[in-house]
């Protein structure tokens, strides 16, 4: 705070005055350094609407040393010209004087003065006119009493070039009165103190006004991955509907639970290297239920169940190969076999939520691992048309109810149909997921009744996230290379709105 | 799932109407076809190798149609516009007929040797009379095969298609195979002889073939047909012989599949002879061709089966959720090209599988395609009545409810790769590979997919790292799984929950570490205390400075380790500061 004396001094200057006054003139009223009067400016805008103060810069010329030295004396010239007598001046005598040089050539080229170098006794100098004019002083002068603007630019800037003038930015405000304006000075508190509460004098106190244009401070926490919070939400999504969560944690699986038992056949292209990790070390499972095995073994291979079967040789060694699993159906096929496996059918409603491996090519939207989503339905006589009434009723939940369905095709479902919502940004027709049927020579080899039916539908976690949340280069979200501070400024995740 | 190319007038013209591509896209959509892209050729050629390329190319108007991966009987123009007039009901689906050449004459004949038998042993064939071929139907034709080649054939693998001038070979045909030094032929669209071997690496830098070499590249025999006279007709599945080479002139062609896959050899040569009969001068009518087996077996070819199921109306109608009536599913089925009737007895439906469509093998096929006939979209959504109680798996109702909290405890959720590179686990971590009881894949494109993980703490390193710029202290966790070798599962292998976190700050902050695992075990209700709480217990871990790590005992049971990580390991993930790292398995806590 600066002293309470100036800044009431400076308060008595302006309620003399109409408008304003700059805060140079000021200084110079109150024969004081300008800066004090800056940090009065301050002072006095912390205590609210006392003074309103505008800063504003201008530019000014000002002498510099030699300048001011040339104003009082003369110019080099002009003071070279004067030293010499009539009878003229030994060269040698002349340089010698301080301004001797510069003046010297400067009357030279002004022909002041001319320089006889036959002279007996040495080069001489002898005056060639009679009287002079200083210009170059009448300038300075011009400038010293504060009337620069009587001078051309050019002018201005031949002298700075000489280095008699500089040209200076001050900066000052244009202060007036505030809609509080007083003369005398009261201290605002900044906030409110255990004291004040205890003694009550927070009653007679002023406190300063709080800048609600700031942001506040942030809090210190963790936070939660968006593409987790995404998760947490289709898992609440499928246990509002009555959904029983998989386990899914088993990210090695054989090719037999993974494509064999789903009736996937084994020159598929998706068992292909190109499409799918193989494992080195364990390469094989060992241990499969062997009716079963016999039962898949003989639906590819001859068919049965009202199958025609695919007619080609079944190789268990196919079958033992294990693999990062593509699709976390292999899972749910587990769960089915173990649920045609109980003494007496009971429907069921089935989720998972977790990662699946491809070994494909990498782009902006595709890693060769990502989280599939999954719900499976098993009961007697399910439809098709239940399975695009529980898809509706899903995607209702995360805000999509216009949807439609395009047949498609999956090697272990049929029907088979891609869903599709109408995106009202785009507006077009995108897919969303895909579901269908699963097929009696995948059912029926497991033991489940004939009449039972089970529907299903699957699509990944990282395209709704990367939508939510407006990510366009998936490994800004998945992996290391996430950016955290997306993490940290990701707001909560509400599907439906 | 292939993409079909065909010209936009071409297709039109061929359907007999105009269509906006709004439309068309949508009765593609209706049956179960994506109209993928609408281009041009010379778009095509700007794209990919620039507009200089392009100068000159076509601007004909192409559409890239999707295909179901099933329906080999649409990868051509031919086979679309049939599938489509029939399902518009503009066209009835044609009866396909094999026939016996004209006049009495003898068959054609191909006899398999028994050498074929460890190279490709099957071969099926077919004879197209008296084709008119255009300058389209030609290219179709061409693009038909690659089509099947690249799709049910598995690039050539299980089927390879040899199509020649009949006129200008004479049977009967010899499928036998031979060491590659004994083969010598002109090769198609070459302008001399070359043994097999040379072949193989002249094809070697062949863009095209080269990718096939492999399938018979080490075998000791090489398959190969010959005529009677000796002239090569092909060498399955690489290449054909110059000398039969069909042209826009030729009249009479023979087709030969040859294959691993019998079937498969089968449908192929049905698809083949059935989308191109329509050229005959007798159209989908095909002539047989004999092939005798090394056992003597005589079989003719193409077989053009047709099968017939019996089904209810009742069975689509509650399989579908429609209520429609059995001459009404009959009618929706003939619209697939499933000639359908109502037999007389009840609701019964007849309907014959023509021999296009191989995809059919079940009842539940010709129910989709009874759905689709009477359109998805028209199907009533109805909520299943299927009443169930859900109950979340307790390891991740248990993940949930520690992930709010560790993040309420100040600590960030990273989420990374469960697949890395062996040093990530292992050098970089200062441990040995032999040691971690890693995963390893086979077939990884890059080292990132070396191994499955065996511990979160390279993740979380290496999140750390990507995002140095950040503020300190940097605090991360992660609940997520690693998978390590374990004998008593069937695949061999299992998933292992884990928790790990790690602070990075300019001083190590163990006590930050520390408090963290005090909070998560107070969390689990776990108490301090040497018997039935927790404790820890100064541990020796070459990921971990010396002196500095401690072993984490959860009721007598060790859990895991913290500590402040080796400076080693700090470098080796191009780290700068301190840090300490906390890393136990969950599952004791279920």
């Amino acid at each position: 705070m600066a002293d309470t004396g100036l800044l009431e001094a400076l308060l008595r200057l302006l309620e003399k005055v109409d408008g304003g006054i700059d805060s140079q003139d000021v200084a110079a009223d109150l024969g004081v350094d300008h800066q004090l009067i800056v940090g009065a400016v301050k002072s006095l805008q912390a205590l609210g609407e006392v003074i309103s103060a505008e800063q504003k810069s201008s530019k000014r010329w000002e002498l510099t040393g030699e300048g001011r030295e040339i104003a009082e004396q003369g110019s080099h010239e002009a003071r070279v010209f004067n030293a010499i007598p009539d009878e003229g001046l030994p060269q040698n005598e002349l340089m010698k004087m301080p301004s001797g040089k510069v003046g010297f050539s400067k009357a030279m080229s002004n022909k002041w003065i001319r320089l006889d170098k036959a002279h007996e006794g040495g080069p001489r100098v002898f005056k060639t006119v009679e009287t002079i004019e200083d210009t170059v002083r009448d300038k300075l002068q011009l400038v010293q009493k504060g009337l620069s603007a009587k001078l051309e630019d050019k002018e201005k800037n031949e002298l700075k070039k000489r280095k008699l003038l500089s040209e200076v930015t001050v900066k000052s405000y244009w202060i007036t009165k505030g809609s509080s304006f007083s003369t005398t000075i009261t201290k605002q508190e900044t906030e409110l103190t255990p004291e004040m509460i205890a003694s009550g004098s927070w009653k007679e106190k002023k406190f300063k006004p709080y800048n609600f244009e700031a942001m506040g401070v942030a809090p210190d926490c963790g936070h939660l991955h968006p593409l987790m919070k995404v998760r947490t939400q289709f898992r609440q999504i499928f246990l509002e509907m009555g959904f029983t969560e998989m386990p899914t944690n088993n990210f090695i699986e054989s090719s037999f639970w993974n494509f064999d038992s789903l009736f996937q056949p084994q020159q598929h292209p998706a068992r292909d290297q190109h499409d799918t990790f193989f494992i080195s070390d364990p390469a094989l499972a060992h241990e499969f239920p062997q009716d079963y095995l016999e039962r898949v073994k003989q639906v590819h291979s001859e068919g049965g169940y009202g199958s025609q079967g695919y007619k080609y040789d079944w190789k268990i060694e196919e079958a033992q190969k294990n693999l990062l699993r593509t699709h976390t159906t292999a899972v749910s096929a587990r769960m089915l076999y173990k649920l045609a496996q109980q003494e007496k059918f009971t429907p069921v409603k089935y989720f998972s939520i977790d990662r699946v491996f491809r070994n494909e090519t990498l782009d902006a939207t595709h890693l060769a691992e990502f989280h599939q989503i999954e719900g499976v339905v098993a009961d007697y006589g399910l439809t098709l048309g239940n399975l695009m009434g529980i898809l509706h009723q899903f995607f209702t939940k995360l805000g999509i109810t216009k949807l439609r369905f395009k047949p498609a095709y999956n090697p272990y479902t049929e029907p088979s149909m891609e869903v599709f919502s109408y995106h009202e940004g785009l507006k077009k027709w995108v897919e969303v997921g895909n579901s269908g049927v699963f097929r009696p020579e995948m059912l029926l080899p497991m033991g489940l009744p004939e009449g039972v039916s089970v529907i299903a539908w699957g699509l990944s976690l990282e395209r709704p996230t990367m939508i939510k949340y407006g990510i366009n280069n998936i490994r800004e979200l998945v992996g290391h290379k996430v950016n955290l501070q997306m993490v940290y400024d990701s707001p909560i995740c509400r599907l439906d709105s | 799932m292939p993409t079909v190319s065909v010209k936009r007038d071409l297709l039109f013209e061929a359907l007999g109407q105009k269509y906006t591509d709004e439309e068309f896209d949508e009765l593609c959509f209706e049956f179960g076809l994506e109209l993928d892209e609408i281009t041009s050729e010379k778009e095509i050629l700007i794209r990919e190798q620039g507009d200089e390329k392009a100068e000159g190319a076509s601007d004909v108007v192409l559409y890239k149609i999707d295909v179901p991966a099933n329906r080999y009987d649409l990868l051509c123009l031919e086979g679309l516009v049939r599938g489509l007039q029939v399902f518009k009901e503009k066209l009835e689906a044609p009866r396909y007929k094999r026939v016996s050449p004209a006049d009495g004459g003898e068959p054609q004949r191909l006899v398999i040797t028994e050498e074929t038998a460890s190279v490709r042993p099957h071969a099926v064939a077919a004879v197209l009379r008296n084709i008119t071929f255009t300058q389209e139907r030609y290219e179709s034709f061409i693009e038909l095969q690659e089509k099947l080649h690249q799709n049910i054939c598995r690039k050539r693998t299980l089927v390879a298609i040899g199509t020649h001038d009949l006129d200008t070979i004479s049977g009967p045909f010899t499928y036998t195979a031979k060491p590659p030094g004994e083969i010598r032929f002109k090769p198609l669209n070459q302008s001399k002889e070359y043994t097999a071997t040379e072949l193989m690496s002249l094809y070697k830098t062949d863009s095209h073939l080269r990718h096939y070499l492999h399938i018979i590249e080490n075998e000791p025999l090489y398959p190969i047909i010959y005529d009677s006279n000796g002239i090569v007709l092909s060498m399955p599945p690489i290449i054909n012989g110059d000398h039969s080479k069909i042209s826009l002139n030729t009249k009479n062609i023979f087709i030969e599949c040859t294959a691993t896959d019998l079937t498969k050899a089968k449908t192929t040569l049905d698809m083949v002879v059935t989308m191109f009969s329509e050229y005959c001068e007798e159209p989908f009518t095909v002539e047989g061709a004999e092939v005798v087996y090394p056992d003597g077996r005589l079989c003719v070819y193409p077989e053009l089966a047709y099968r017939t199921e019996t089904l209810s109306g009742d069975f689509i109608n509650k399989r579908v959720g429609i209520n429609e009536s059995a001459e009404s599913i009959a009618q929706l089925l003939t619209r697939m090209c499933l000639r359908s009737e109502v037999s007389g007895e009840g609701d019964l439906i007849q309907v014959e599988i023509p021999p296009t469509r191989a995809d059919v093998i079940h009842a539940c096929d010709i129910m989709e395609d009874a759905a689709i006939a009477y359109g998805f979209n028209n199907i009533v959504r109805s909520t299943p009545r299927t009443y169930t109680i859900a109950n979340q798996l307790p390891l991740n109702k248990l993940t949930e409810l520690l992930r709010q909290d560790l993040a309420a405890a100040g600590f960030t959720e990273a989420l990374t790769f469960a697949l890395c590179s062996e040093e990530d686990i292992a050098d970089k971590l200062r441990k040995n590979i032999a040691e971690t009881r890693a995963v390893h894949i086979s077939n990884p494109k890059t080292t990132e997919f070396q191994v499955a993980r065996t511990c979160l703490l390279p993740g979380l390193l290496k999140t750390l790292a990507a995002n140095r710029k950040m503020p300190l202290p940097l605090k991360l966790f992660e609940i997520s799984d690693v998978v390590l070798k374990d004998e008593t599962k069937d695949v061999g292998a299992r998933n292992n929950r884990r928790l790990c976190a790690v602070y990075y700050n300019k001083s190590p902050g163990f006590e930050v570490i520390h408090g963290l695992l005090d909070r998560v075990m107070q969390l689990l209700d776990v108490k301090p205390g040497r018997n039935q709480g927790y404790h820890i217990q100064a541990a020796e871990d070459s990921t971990f400075f010396p002196g500095r790590c401690a072993e984490i005992f959860s009721c007598g049971k060790s859990i895991g380790h913290l500590g402040v990580l080796h400076p080693d390991v700090i470098s080796r993930f191009e780290l700068t500061m301190p840090c300490s790292a906390i890393d136990i398995d969950i599952e004791p806590f279920l």
